[in-house]
């Protein structure tokens, strides 16, 4: 095993498993921008508050939003560290892109594969 | 100059890389379309990739092997999905077993790649779309990921409302 995302296999598809869903998507998006209240997200969507808390209970778990009582409303925060660390797996696949970006430009500049 | 761009779009499992490369778009098609080119640049420089197999046509199948520092072999397999030469390939890429035959239980990677001519050359745009992280492991678990370094430091950038 060559893993070096710092993350557990489990810690991983819980991430990776909230983000499958595209309202919870657009709840994280919007959360990043700035903090949102439960009450005002369940207003976006075509669907019951419940079910809005339920995607928002599926973010939390997954520790990429964290949720503050305020008063008689709960607010939503982004969690960076974790949204960062998901990043961190398209990071490698980035950095070998890269690396095979360059492999063929030495390609196209050196066509034959003679030793330069 | 070769100028690289890349993209990593999170929310969609979905990384860009944008390459602009002083060459025409036929050279730049042939590093794709031609086995033993493709095999230079393909694997890692400590994973070289060697093709067995490239059918370079639409529903056409190739199979290779990687070779590791410590003599392992990981193999994978493409199939080709749409190609407009020189302008457009779609293929799929998973991995092979020890018989070099297709993993059932692995799906896999789509890539999209298009080559447009511009001033200076080509530009090409490679674009890899994963399913879920089972299988963005799995394959870095291939040994691809060896020497490559973590890109977390792009997090602010990742994060920046016009991404997310």
């Amino acid at each position: 095993m060559v893993v070096r995302s710092g993350l557990a296999e489990d810690e991983i598809d819980r991430i990776f498993g909230a983000l499958a869903d595209p309202t919870r998507r657009d709840i994280l998006g919007r959360a990043i921008r700035r903090e949102q209240s439960v009450s005002a997200l369940a207003r976006r969507y075509a669907m019951s508050f419940a079910a809005v808390q339920k995607h928002v209970a599926v973010l939390e778990r997954a520790t990429l939003i964290t949720k503050e009582r305020s008063g008689r409303e709960q607010i939503v925060h982004a969690n960076r560290a974790t949204v960062g660390k998901a990043v961190t797996l398209l990071g490698n696949y980035e950095q070998l892109w890269i690396q095979r970006a360059k492999q063929i430009a030495d390609i196209l500049a050196n066509p034959k594969g003679e030793q330069t | 100059m070769t100028v690289i761009t890349t993209t990593k779009d999170v929310q969609n499992l979905t990384l860009t890389l944008v390459a602009e490369f002083d060459a025409t778009p036929d050279r730049v098609w042939e590093v794709w379309e031609d086995p033993r080119k493709l095999e230079r640049w393909w694997g890692p420089p400590t994973f070289p990739a060697t093709f067995t197999r490239h059918d370079f046509v639409v529903g056409g199948e190739s199979r290779y092997f990687m070779t590791g520092p410590a003599g392992e072999t990981p193999r994978g397999w493409w199939r080709i999905d749409a190609i407009d030469k020189p302008r457009r390939l779609d293929f799929a890429n998973g991995l092979a077993g020890d018989d070099g035959e297709p993993t059932p239980d692995v799906e896999p990677m789509s890539g999209h790649v298009t080559f447009e001519a511009i001033d200076s050359g080509t530009r090409m745009t490679a674009v890899t779309h994963f399913i879920d992280t089972m299988q963005m492991q799995t394959f870095l678990d291939m040994g691809m990921q060896d020497g490559m370094t973590q890109a977390i430091g792009q997090i602010d950038t990742l994060l920046s409302p016009a991404q997310v």
